[in-house]
């Protein structure tokens, strides 16, 4: 299945990534590659086979914990590593013009 | 690298903590010994990205001092480490081989460098991989390769590439690695060391950089079998931290790892001898089950007839997953921010432009894909399906074996640049190694000897039922006993000997 140049600009698009034309040609070639591979399990009848939707077995994993509130990060913490900031906010471009 | 030195970096874990139970040496001249190997040796390797000797050293001598008051915490107590950069280290940066976290600086802890740190181990670096663990031969790290300490010219495998590298060129006894379709066998394997993924929900990965997060799994990386079971000891068991994290208790891993393979019944997948696999590899690994037939093993044939739909259904799960992962970094909260963007959505854009390398943005883009509107059922959901079929085959194998034999990769190490061009090739390399993942089983790799042509190491894979990690180490250590472990680095002599 061939990927169109329009395709992988949608894509970029809802995946926020930026390309340039020479990368978005790149990876509409790769990725229709990968993606004839991938065709392979169309050939294959899943009639009734339920999903595997969890890597762990039922019952497998942890309980679920009493709703009481935990100590978390102080908020100069959580801000330590942030490209701008503003008091106890993360500082973001203007997102209205 | 004084000839002391070299006899301490030699040793294993276990032996590294005898010697230091006994006061025959301190944590200091072991991290001392470490940290020079490293010098020595890592232009050459490529292993590390970060090595912290100020910080190690402090440890070190708090551990020595506990010691000498005999309040020794664990048998890992003073004994230098490793672990990947993709495991959060409170205080040190951490990347994830990525620009797009340059300079990242976690608050906290990953649980399991907690564990080993509370254990007395001493993390002396962090360790290269493939940028957020995508890739098979630690090419796509954002800042350098990572050579193979057998062969320079050649990869060490992938994504956690610098853990064993690191182990195998004697810079650490043991590291941390992650396994999401096989990067810790993978490596392992090409790097001639002993390397285990355990079950899905064995490990904590709470402050694991998240790839694809129903198949990622954290486990350890050491030059015996012996001490990745300890290794994986120290870190197993449940973390209320994290969901997935399961509840059951831990085995002693190193009770039954002497009982030897008789007995056993050791399957053997048809599906993974129909060929593709380079002839000096397979040999190796049929000498190897040959061994066990000798040392009282039953060989059981079995299949495992959805092995060729793993790639696939791997290739859409994990990608899905990693998409959704990786929309995190959005230069807003951590990591790069692309300043000069006007607006926000450009200021997304522009920053995943230019802090995601070439893997993580195809990944990206794949997932994105499966994941979108009209394709999720024909893609995602198909893969999930296929995913329990996948399961299944186990399933019904280990109704009849105890543990499954086979190869970790169709070839040997490669080298850097052979397949960097192609990336279905790539993936490739993941083939045996990716379905273990999928069905959410543990899997390990163990040194089953030398490739006759090439003279490099080659690993055998070995899969167990959920939660025998037991089983799994008792059948590789039957292994080792026969074969020993894995070769000595021989690239490195010539750089062992210019820093003497």
């Amino acid at each position: 299945m061939a990927l169109s140049l329009e395709e992988v600009r949608r894509i970029a698009q809802l995946a926020r990534l930026r390309l340039g034309p020479e990368e978005e040609s790149r990876l509409a070639v790769q990725l229709s590659a990968i993606l004839e591979h991938v065709a392979e399990l169309s050939t294959l009848d899943v009639t009734g086979v339920e999903p595997m939707t969890h890597a762990l077995a039922a019952g497998e994993g942890a309980p679920l914990r009493e709703d009481v509130v935990q100590p978390s990060l102080a908020p100069d913490v959580a801000l330590g590593n942030a490209p701008a900031r503003e008091g106890t906010w993360f500082k973001v471009p203007r997102i209205i013009e | 690298m004084t000839a002391a030195n070299e006899a301490l970096t030699a040793l294993g874990l276990r032996e590294m903590g005898e010697r230091l139970a006994r006061r025959a040496a301190s944590s200091r001249e072991l991290v001392d010994a470490s940290l020079a190997r490293i010098a020595a040796t890592d232009a050459a390797v490529g292993a590390f990205l970060k090595v912290v000797p100020e910080r190690a050293r402090a440890r070190a001598a708090e551990a020595d001092a506990r010691i000498s008051r005999g309040e020794r915490r664990s048998p890992l107590d003073g004994v230098p480490i490793a672990v990947k950069d993709l495991f959060l280290t409170k205080g040190v940066e951490t990347t994830a081989a990525s620009r797009i976290l340059e300079g990242f600086v976690p608050p906290f802890d990953a649980t399991v460098v907690e564990r080993l740190e509370a254990a007395g181990a001493v993390v002396v670096g962090k360790l290269n991989m493939d940028e957020f663990a995508m890739g098979s031969s630690n090419e796509n790290s954002a800042f350098k390769p990572c050579r193979n300490p057998h062969d320079l010219s050649r990869t060490p495998g992938g994504s956690s590439g610098g853990s064993a590298a690191a182990v195998a060129a004697r810079q650490v006894p043991a590291s941390l690695g992650t396994d999401t379709g096989g990067s810790i066998r993978l490596p392992a394997s090409f790097c001639g060391v002993v390397g285990v993924k355990p079950t899905y929900g064995r490990v904590s990965r709470y402050g694991v950089i998240a790839f694809a997060s129903s198949l990622d799994q954290v486990g350890p990386i050491a030059r015996s079998v012996e001490d990745a079971a300890m290794l994986l000891g120290a870190i197993a068991g449940h973390d209320p931290r994290d969901m997935t994290s399961s509840t059951r208790p831990v085995d002693d891993y190193l009770a039954s790892l002497e009982q030897g393979a008789k007995g056993l019944r050791i399957g053997v997948p048809r599906e993974w001898f129909q060929g593709g696999v380079d002839a000096g590899v397979e040999r190796l690994v049929r000498d190897a089950l040959a061994r066990y037939e000798k040392e009282g093993a039953r060989l059981v044939e079995v299949s495992l007839p959805h092995t060729r739909y793993g790639i696939g259904a791997y290739y859409l799960i994990a990608t899905a997953e990693a998409s959704s992962n990786l929309a995190r970094y959005d230069g807003v909260r951590f990591g790069l921010r692309a300043a000069d963007a006007r607006g926000l959505k450009e200021t997304y854009s522009e920053t995943r432009e230019r802090g995601f390398g070439p893997e993580p943005k195809r990944r990206i883009m794949l997932g994105t894909y499966a994941l979108s509107a009209g394709y999720y059922d024909a893609y995602y959901l198909r893969a999930q399906k296929v995913r329990t079929l996948i399961r299944r085959d186990f399933d019904q194998a280990f109704a009849k074996v105890d543990v499954i034999a086979g190869p970790v990769a169709p070839t040997c190490a490669f080298r850097l640049g052979e397949r960097t061009a192609d990336p279905l090739q790539m993936y490739l390399a993941d083939i045996f190694t990716i379905t273990c993942n999928l069905a959410a089983l543990p899997g390990m790799s163990v040194p089953c000897g030398v490739h006759a042509e090439t003279r490099l190491p080659v690993g055998l894979q070995l899969v167990g039922r959920p939660f025998d990690e037991a089983t799994l180490l008792r059948t590789a250590r039957a292994l080792e006993r026969e074969v020993g472990p894995g070769p000595e680095p021989a690239a490195l002599t010539s750089a062992r000997g210019g820093a003497a």
